[in-house]
């Protein structure tokens, strides 16, 4: 394998969870809110996937990453919809209380028995005929069927925002949910299922990184992802397709560090890892309030 | 016909708040950790040993990690009364370590206490100036600065991996970390034998100045009041509340730094890659906490300082994880949110609402 | 003076799809509400008339479930319901236009048409819907623009032909015609009269009693929150419906000719000539506006919403941020906003704060914390504000109490111009009447001052000279109600 088939595949390794995340902060900020929890839920992803894949494998593991991810969206809800929390501080405390339990959790449970612990993996699945494209093939279609999922996700998205009458009514409560509630939409309801899916979705992204690319669970392994979700939507400019090109973008530049590494060139990749960051940036500045959905920045009562 | 709540009436709500939010996070930390399998008892005694058992105990943990904590704190708690969302505090507590490292570290022939404050100086300016790209950002373009500040904090992770493989790097270019600093660029300590540094002295000063300033100053009341209201702060009070914003982001962003140079020339003495453990989301903790009140900051960060060392000797002591620090951390903060939502609830509903225009 | 609603003639029988009874509401200390009741009969159209403030729109709201009242009951095709929000007034069919749109400016025409509904969204189809919607209201919708670039009247279409894809049988419409062209406005009246004889109940708020006897069969009069006239449109004549608009006629406050001779030999304060301007947030525009205060006499204005009343009086009042040649304004002025949660007060601190907020961007150094608590009592007794001490909190006083303590606050230096927008609202007579009476002293003192009511009465006795705006245009108008309420509509 020549080393563009090696970035290339390790690109979209890497960029899979971050698509899943950032898919799931999409849908919670187009309706209006910004979940900083979302790292948390990553996390508890990951160890919920750890916890129910060591027994009943792979695939049932996704299922308890995405139910540990629902519920730490669940806990971000009721404090932000139900008690009208501030978000930030909200999203804040969650993602240490998640460190600071996963951490424990996953000590009293893996760590007493003095062995790595080694997860079922999720198989790859090569798409027949296409896998044998030179170059590409082996690169993009020889992955876990989660990062195909991930795209057809993504697809579906665009088409359930603008084609169905639940996409626009998030969209609506994204923009006002004063008017929103006018034009007869549950503004609650609407926002607790934005948040649960969108966290469900960051929970199976942190099963992902269990199940398709480390095979076991470390503290914190997280490492910031939920968070760089939210720079990838930015840099997405809160669009499904667009969020899909910007999380691979961000998996290039970890893969590019590996893939230096792994070929012995010498260079500061540190500049690459920065450089998704900067792009956000710059795209924040050229794109403004302009794009973000109106209501996410309107700040929520005093905290004094 | 008016029904006043004092002030003293509101204190004593909170009271309650915090009292019952420390009584739940202690019972629910207990149920867990029995239901973990450990024993209350010793947990319990251990954390209280580890956190102020003994002189040692208090002087060289709790106190030394209350340090950081009540520098940020103070910076998040002013930049959220002026209404700034300042959650960028990690990438400028890294910057200002290592803009204060590259100072202490420069072969100047100069008095020690002079390179300190230079040193001091550094880390305070490299924390303002990565404050200055978000402040800028929402100040002219309305850029919302959660998302840039976050940005922030990413690049200056890897600015500070770059450094300490690159410029910074130690003479020998084995380990990603900086050269130790000379004894005499370290922060005195306060008592022979802790590990307590004079960075004690100016983190509880700066709480108090932040206290003085937000509640004796003019362009305090000025910050408390676009913070509160901005449209009548500008309407009633001709207040530019961009600029007033635009200043006390810079001056979070700095003492964000000040921590970061406070830490490495007190407590590390070289910069390293994992410098900041989370610092940034300790300090929105801290002052949420403290309700955004640079006196209650000073108490406040004793307490998740505590909350830490007691954690560190459960580990050593009774083999609980020391992590667990952190979601009993969050775990208060929560309750405390909970709290004070449902007392404003509460407080809401005998008020009157403001009218709509018939 | 109320006239029962004779439900007889050709709908005997038929049970009124939207019947209100008894409704009251109140929002902290304004009776918005006070028993109004609304039948509103099938395949009618039905004015509901009324001044600014008289509780239309609250009343309506209620209908619409945006609203919840405090007593009351509301029948649908005669069964009582309660309405908790439009997604359940919708449920029932029944719709509303708002004044202030509700449309979400980044959603394109037929996604806004389209809001609401469940399960897929088919383009396609839903643009052929809203087509036809259109056609039927005689007009061109562009399926693809977005409010934020349409005009005034293309929103207001769009809102309509909404309510219309919802199949309401009940349809609300909030002074539909304020934000149009006479020609729009009349042929908006066509679709009106077109949509109650193909079967709808259309429900019509305006001021306008032209407007009303162009289309309504049933018309209703509130003032004050109450329900004050209500029966068949043909069989009230316009003095009637002008009268109970207006209520009994007060004294017209004779003021001395010597007076007003005094007064127009006074120095001008204040002065704008000639002004063009837009408020970029709301758009309220002035067009060409000249006017001058001088020392010592009370300027009344009035306007309807949208008029350019408000603009007027932040330019006025130095709140505009426009640094023009046509507007030359004193150094000191006292600002009294309507909305005194939002611009006056900060709610969540002290009667200190909030006395120190005013011109607080002037002030460097330290907070003579005592000089302003002594201040603050000061201020407490001189202008009777009811509160345990200068520490408490400005949230738990009482509407009157706030007011009271922002007057004191504003006119306490001896301002040389006082801007007061509607000061009076929602307070009990002796509150009202205190205001009105700091007021009148400050004239005596030799102030100008700039005084905006939606209460005519008031107006019409305070006033020594009034403006009235219109559209963005600013005239002189005599010192009577008739002739105010006239201006205030565009009548010459």
């Amino acid at each position: 394998m020549d080393w563009v088939t090696a970035l290339l595949e390790a690109t979209v390794r890497a960029a899979t969870p971050l698509a899943l995340a950032a898919l799931g902060e999409l849908l919670i900020e187009r309706g209006g809110q910004i979940n900083i929890g979302l790292e948390g839920s990553v996390l508890a992803g990951a160890l919920g996937a750890a916890i129910v894949a060591e027994p009943l494998g792979a695939h049932a593991g996704l299922l308890g990453g995405a139910a540990a991810g629902a519920l730490i969206g669940a806990l971000f809800a009721v404090f932000t919809i139900a008690l009208r929390t501030d978000q930030i501080i909200t999203g804040t405390a969650l993602t240490l209380l998640v460190l600071g339990t996963t951490g424990a959790l996953a000590r009293t449970l893996f760590s007493e028995r003095g062995i790595a612990l080694t997860l079922p993996m999720l198989p790859v699945n090569p798409i027949p005929g296409l896998q044998s494209i030179p170059v590409l093939g082996p690169a993009l279609f020889a992955q876990p069927y989660i990062a195909y999922f991930a795209v057809l996700l993504a697809i579906g998205i665009h088409w359930w925002l603008t084609r169905t009458h639940a996409g626009l009514a998030l969209r609506a409560v994204g923009e006002s949910r004063e008017n929103a509630r006018v034009a007869g939409i549950q503004v609650d309801r609407v926002q607790w299922a934005a948040v649960l899916v969108g966290s469900l979705l960051a929970g199976i992204s942190g099963a992902v990184l269990v199940l398709a690319q480390s095979g076991t669970f470390v503290e914190g392994m997280s490492a910031g992802r939920g968070f760089i979700a939210i720079a990838i939507v930015a840099l997405g400019r809160w669009r499904p397709l667009p969020v899909l090109l910007a999380a691979l973008l961000f998996g290039a530049t970890t893969a590019a560090q590996y893939t230096a590494q792994t070929f012995g060139w010498t260079m500061p990749y540190q500049v690459f890892l920065a450089a998704p960051y900067l792009a956000t940036l710059i795209v924040l500045f050229l794109s403004a309030r302009r794009l973000s959905p109106a209501s996410l920045s309107q700040r929520g009562p005093s905290l004094a | 016909m008016s029904t006043s709540i004092t002030a003293r009436g509101r204190a004593l709500r909170l009271v309650y708040v915090y009292v019952a939010a420390a009584a739940a996070v202690i019972a629910l930390a207990a149920v867990l950790l029995s239901f973990s399998g450990f024993s209350v008892a010793n947990a319990a005694d251990a954390a209280w040993r580890g956190a102020f058992g003994s002189a040692d105990a208090v002087l060289s943990s709790t106190l030394v990690r209350s340090i950081p904590f009540m520098l940020l704190g103070t910076a998040v708690a002013l930049a959220f009364r002026v209404g700034v969302f300042n959650i960028g505090g990690d990438g400028q507590f890294l910057i200002g370590a290592a803009l204060a490292t590259s100072v202490a570290l420069a072969p100047w022939s100069m008095p020690g206490w002079v390179h300190l404050i230079l040193a001091l100086g550094a880390g305070a300016a490299g924390g303002a100036l990565w404050g200055l790209i978000p402040a800028l950002l929402r100040r002219r373009w309305g850029v919302f600065e959660v998302l840039s500040t976050l940005m922030m904090n990413f690049v200056a992770v890897h600015v500070i991996s770059y450094l300490v493989r690159g410029p910074l790097q130690e003479p020998t270019r084995i380990y990603p970390q900086s050269s130790t600093f000379a004894e005499g660029v370290r922060l005195p300590s306060v008592l022979d034998g802790t590990r307590l540094h004079v960075g004690i002295y100016l983190a509880i000063v700066i709480c108090v100045l932040g206290w003085i300033w937000l509640f004796s100053r003019e362009s305090g009341l000025r910050a408390r009041l676009t913070g509160a209201n901005p449209i009548a702060a500008e309407s009633a009070g001709r207040i530019d509340t961009a600029r007033t914003s635009f200043r006390v982001f810079i001056v979070s962003a700095a003492l964000c730094g000040l921590a970061g140079s406070v830490e490495v020339l007190g407590v590390t003495f070289a910069l390293y890659e994992n410098l900041s453990p989370g610092y940034g989301f300790v300090g929105v903790a801290v002052a949420l906490l403290a309700a955004l009140h640079p006196l209650g900051v000073l108490a406040s960060a004793v307490v998740l300082a505590a909350i830490d060392a007691g954690a560190g000797a459960m580990q050593r002591d009774a083999g609980i994880p020391s992590v667990t620090a952190w979601a009993v951390q969050a775990l208060l903060v929560l309750a405390v949110l909970a709290g004070r939502a449902l007392v404003n609830r509460a407080r809401a509903q005998d008020v009157p609402r403001t009218p709509v225009t018939a | 003076m109320a006239v029962p609603l004779r439900t007889d003639g050709a709908v005997a029988g038929a049970e009124a799809p939207l019947e209100l009874r008894g409704i009251s509401k109140q929002f902290g200390h304004v009776v918005a509400l006070d028993r109004a009741d609304f039948v509103l009969r099938a395949g009618t159209v039905h004015a509901l008339l009324g001044e600014n403030g008289a509780g239309k729109t609250s009343l309506m709201r209620i209908a619409y479930g945006m609203v919840q009242p405090d007593s009351g009951s509301l029948r649908i095709d005669g069964r009582e319901r309660r309405l908790r929000s439009p997604r359940e007034a919708l449920r029932h069919r029944i719709a509303m236009v708002h004044q202030h749109f509700s449309l979400l400016p980044r959603l394109t025409a037929v996604e806004n048409f389209a809001l609401g509904g469940a399960g897929r969204f088919d383009r396609g189809q839903e643009t052929e819907r809203l087509m036809r919607y259109a056609e039927q209201l005689g007009l061109f919708i562009d399926p693809d623009t977005r409010p934020a670039d349409m005009s005034a009247a293309e929103q207001q279409q769009l809102e309509i032909a909404k309510a219309l894809g919802r199949e309401c049988r009940v349809l609300i419409l909030d002074e539909p015609a304020a934000v149009l062209s006479p020609a729009h406005a009349d042929a908006l009246l066509q679709q009106i009269r077109a949509l109650a004889d193909a079967g709808a109940s259309v429900a019509l708020i305006t001021h306008k009693i032209q407007d009303a006897r162009a289309v309504a069969d049933d018309v209703t009069v509130l003032r004050k929150g109450r329900t004050v006239v209500t029966g068949i449109m043909s069989s009230m004549d316009d003095q009637t419906l002008f009268a109970a608009m207006l209520g009994e006629s007060s004294s017209e406050g004779a003021r001395s000719d010597r007076r007003i001779a005094a007064v127009q030999t006074a120095p001008i304060l204040a002065a704008i000539r000639a002004l063009t301007s837009e408020d970029p947030r709301t758009h309220e525009r002035l067009r060409d506006v000249s006017l001058e205060i001088h020392r010592g006499e009370i300027v009344g204005i009035a306007g309807l919403e949208g008029s350019g009343h408000r603009l007027l009086l932040r330019v006025l009042a130095g709140r505009h941020g426009v640094l023009s040649d046509a507007i030359s304004l004193p150094q000191d002025i006292g600002f009294i906003p309507e909305d005194r949660e939002r611009e006056a007060v900060v709610a969540d601190f002290d009667l200190r704060h909030n006395v120190a907020l005013k011109d607080a961007a002037d002030r460097r150094g330290w907070i003579p914390w005592r000089q302003w608590t002594e201040r603050t009592r000061a201020l407490m007794t001189e202008y009777d504000v009811r509160a345990t001490s200068p520490r408490a909190s400005m949230r738990t006083l009482s509407g009157g109490n706030q007011q009271k303590l922002v007057l004191a606050r504003e006119l306490s230096a001896n301002p040389s111009l006082i801007v007061a927008e509607n000061p009076t609202r929602g307070l009990d007579l002796r509150a009202a009447g205190a205001i009105r009476e700091r007021l009148r002293t400050a004239r005596s003192n030799g102030a100008g001052v700039v005084f905006y009511s939606t209460d005519l009465d008031e107006l019409a006795s305070e006033a020594d000279r009034i403006y009235v705006a219109y559209a963005g245009r600013v005239r002189l108008c005599a010192l009577s109600r008739e002739a105010i309420g006239r201006a205030m509509v565009g009548a010459q």
